[in-house]
């Protein structure tokens, strides 16, 4: 692997870590909120529970994962 | 908004991680010599806090908003990475951090390593330190600069980072060995849920929402998000009782 496509996956990881649908699925809930904001919906109240939803799956998935 | 979360934020985050480079650091330095294993150190930390030093007033030029949504992203993202390791920690389905075993086995490598000739620098020690301190370092200089760039405070969120490291270093001094009884778990389950709150709080105002009590709500979320992660450990749990 050349030192670029390294330096890339080191801050891949780094910021996105290991549970790619868990940042995927918070990435598309921050872009929601913007949407609903912008056509005039104060959506302050969607990112919250929706985090805690995610958190849950992912960490149910692993819960599963490890019994396999 | 009071600065008082953005030390506490940044004091735990860096605690927790100068407690993981203090066991690869102690490691090295009481089986190979100190002389080699703190250049190691020294070097990490030129490089560590010239990073903060130039990357902290390049983020404070950012337009407010635009930097909110920026950094409200990554420290949702940051955040969510710790709180979910925390919670699979504490439900465990991941083994804890064992800071005692973790010694162990970086004395075992220090021992096997091919030695320096005497007077010469040992760049086993110097490397492992130098490496050790930067990685665990640079999840610090991220908090700071995300954290303190975004209330345009990096002077004080380095202050409290720093605060962190000479407080572990001074324990690290005293017990003359890894602080394995630091409750790492939970202190990570405290920076995860502060990190993905305030991370939440500034993206939703950076894309133009308005929260109802303003920076009022911020303690209201820090309970939501803590009160729903204790909620799913007690559930991961509970199912990973059902199933035994």
């Amino acid at each position: 692997m050349s030192y670029a496509a390294r330096f890339g996956r080191f801050w891949w990881r780094f910021v996105v870590g290991d549970d790619v649908p868990l940042a995927a699925g918070a990435a598309a809930t921050i872009g929601v909120t913007a949407l609903l904001v912008a056509m005039g919906v104060n959506a302050w109240w969607l990112l919250p529970p929706s985090l805690l939803v995610l958190l849950a799956a992912s960490v149910l998935h692993a819960s599963r994962a490890a019994r396999r | 908004m009071s600065p008082a979360y953005l030390i506490l934020a940044t004091f735990l985050a860096c605690a927790v991680e100068s407690v993981e480079a203090l066991t690869i650091v102690l490691a090295v330095g009481t089986t190979r010599g100190w002389r080699s294993t703190l250049y190691g150190v020294g070097a990490a930390g030129i490089v560590l806090a010239a990073s903060t030093a130039v990357l902290g007033p390049a983020l404070t030029s950012i337009p407010i908003d635009s930097l909110r949504v920026v950094v409200g992203a990554l420290l949702v993202l940051f955040g969510l990475q710790w709180l979910h390791k925390a919670i699979l920690r504490a439900a465990g389905l991941k083994a804890r951090r064992d800071e005692a075993a973790a010694f162990g086995r970086r004395v075992d490598e220090a021992e096997r390593a091919p030695r320096a000739s005497r007077g010469e620098i040992d760049w086993y020690s110097f490397t492992v330190s130098f490496k050790g301190v930067l990685l665990e370092g640079l999840e610090v200089v991220f908090i700071v600069l995300t954290f303190g760039g975004a209330q345009h405070r990096v002077p004080l969120a380095a202050a409290a980072a720093a605060g962190a490291v000479l407080l572990v270093s001074a324990a690290g001094v005293v017990v003359h060995g890894p602080l394995a009884r630091v409750p790492e778990n939970a202190l990570s389950f405290a920076v995860g849920v502060m990190l993905t709150s305030f991370g939440v709080f500034w993206v939703a105002e950076g894309v133009g929402a308005h929260w109802p009590e303003s920076d009022g709500s911020l303690p209201a979320i820090v309970a939501f998000l803590l009160g729903g992660s204790l909620a799913i450990v007690a559930l991961a749990r509970r199912v990973e009782g059902a199933t035994a």
